[in-house]
């Protein structure tokens, strides 16, 4: 036992060990960084090619590509997830059934082999119609922004279905009584009082999944869809600049990611709303620091 | 006048397990009915069965006359739409024992959700009563706030606003005490006092035989998914009859 006889307690002071281990990890960081670095210096890489092409005309019309095809690609599987999601909670069982199906088949089949699929439609179906009315030909409306709109837009709402399952389960079942007990159908207290709830769980897979989409769209490549990929793809056959125009995309589907992981980050707070905010934190937010001193 | 409530022979099973057995039971207009007894004894499966957020195995319910969940056709019941039987359940209030607020809404969007988004009524003349309710269960400054920033107390006094926001005709209480600090209790039993001395139809399951005592009209005793015994708060709690109630009371008061 240490003695304290002597020691005016009120001026120990806590010391704060020196990290060693963490100096000695981040210098080797930094080492592997430098090797990295250096051998992309050194390389054959003629650096103002990327700069050449990061905003020529053709380059940016694929990013276009890559970010319109996102959008829409997203946008069908949350409206497809949700739709399926609600249908496989379902009391009814033809509804349970049709849902489990769905997502059993588009989650089997990859989404390169979707997307071959419905652009060689017109293989097996030359024309369409609706019910013998407005024959159209296939090859004219299975365009490659059509095929790839549909392969990867309904491959996404069977993952999308079960992240909408989750978070619906994740919302007590108490709402959707309380929502009862004031007179709601089961499909609006859905809607209105559980859906909204499950977003705060949904949003963050949701992310996750709209990233993974950004760039599941060089998939779309493989159709002549003109994205990102296919776009470098087109400048580097004819001048050979293979790795410059590489790194080129790469760089913007970095600065695409990155946009949406800060959007995300917004999304989460809005639906965050009434959730471990106490009424202090919530008047020091709103509030300037006056009103915070009369609130005390 | 017709009773507002009436129970028939109603039958509930869970799986194999019996949990309302031949329970019958009528309230009118005006009337405080306290229903008591131990856990399990099928209370709470009365008021979710009368509220329809359960189905029934056997019986009749009516409110106000028209039978619920049901539409009688010669001798056999089918059952109604999900939309027919949301409008039945408009009539009928419940607060739940853990409150059940929706939390990504405010306190006033709580009370007008209802009246607003299912009865369609205009919304200023919803958003002025809702205040009023509030102002009613001693809430008026807390319309903007979230239900997580007030305490159990005030949750549940909204709860009960937010049911008196759609005029029910009867109003159910599940347990509405049950989960509250006991220094909060006071606050949620003094506006159930209130409002039954201003006429409101209630059934009340609760643990609180004081309460039971001083505001009921008629205390109902359940044991096993039967109604054992019922009768006056003196009849029932003072000099309770039953060896069985007399029992429950003596270990509860």
């Amino acid at each position: 036992m240490q003695d304290l006889a002597g020691v005016d307690v009120q001026k120990l002071r806590i010391a704060r060990p020196v990290a060693y281990r963490q100096i000695f990890a981040s210098i080797l960081l930094f080492a592997v960084l430098a090797f990295i670095v250096h051998a992309f210096w050194i390389g054959a890489i003629e650096w103002h090619y990327v700069s050449d092409y990061l905003f020529s005309p053709p380059i940016l019309k694929g990013v276009g590509g890559t970010i319109v095809m996102t959008i829409c690609a997203m946008i069908v599987g949350i409206l497809l997830g949700t739709i399926v999601a609600i249908m496989r909670m379902s009391s009814n069982a033809v509804l349970r059934s049709a849902a489990t199906g769905y997502i059993w088949l588009f989650r089997g089949i990859p989404a390169l082999l979707q997307l071959l699929l419905w652009f060689n439609l017109a293989l097996i179906f030359p024309t369409i119609s609706f019910f013998g009315f407005f024959p159209v030909n296939t090859v004219n409306v299975m365009t490659p922004f059509v095929a790839a709109l549909l392969g990867l837009g309904i491959q996404q709402g069977a993952y999308t279905a079960e992240v909408v399952r989750g978070g619906i389960l994740s919302v007590d079942r108490g709402q959707v009584e309380a929502a009862q007990s004031i007179g709601m159908t089961k499909l609006r207290a859905m809607l209105t009082i559980v859906l909204p709830q499950a977003m705060r769980v949904i949003v963050p897979p949701i992310g996750n999944e709209t990233i993974g989409m950004v760039k599941l769209t060089s998939l779309a490549s493989v159709i002549q869809y003109s994205e990102v990929l296919r776009t470098v793809g087109d400048v580097y056959y004819a001048n050979s600049r293979v790795i410059e125009l590489l790194i080129v995309a790469g760089i913007w589907y970095m600065v695409i990611v990155t946009v949406l992981s800060i959007g995300q980050s917004y999304i989460e707070k809005y639906f965050s709303r009434g959730w471990g905010r106490t009424p202090q934190t919530r008047k020091a937010l709103s509030a300037g620091p006056a009103d915070a001193v009369g609130a005390a | 006048m017709p009773p507002i409530l009436q129970a028939i022979h109603v039958q509930k099973y869970f799986g194999a397990f019996h949990a309302l057995n031949d329970v019958s039971l009528s309230v009118s207009r005006g009337e405080v009915v306290c229903v008591i007894g131990p856990s399990g004894s099928g209370k709470s499966t009365l008021l979710r069965c009368v509220s329809q957020l359960e189905s029934i195995d056997g019986g009749v319910i009516t409110i106000d006359g028209e039978i619920a969940g049901f539409h009688l056709r010669g001798e056999s019941l089918s059952p109604l739409s999900d939309r027919q039987i949301a409008k039945q359940r408009q009539r009928v209030g419940m607060v739940f024992q853990r409150f059940n607020l929706f939390p990504h809404r405010s306190v006033l969007q709580n009370l007008l959700e209802g009246p607003v988004r299912v009865q369609k009524r205009p919304v200023e003349e919803c958003r002025r009563e809702a205040l009023a309710l509030l102002a009613r269960v001693g809430l008026a400054e807390k319309a903007d706030a979230y239900p997580n920033e007030l305490s159990g107390g005030q949750q549940q006094r909204v709860a009960i606003a937010r049911a008196l926001a759609m005029h029910p005709q009867i109003l159910l209480f599940d347990e509405p005490t049950s989960a509250l600090d006991p220094e909060l209790v006071g606050e949620v039993l003094s506006v159930m006092k209130e409002l039954a001395l201003s006429g409101m139809t209630m059934i009340v399951v609760t643990h609180e035989i004081a309460f039971c005592r001083e505001v009921a009209d008629r205390v109902v005793f359940m044991d096993a998914g039967a109604i054992i015994a019922a009768g006056t708060p003196d009849d029932m709690i003072v000099r309770p009859q039953n060896p069985r109630v007399a029992n429950f009371i003596s270990a509860v008061l």
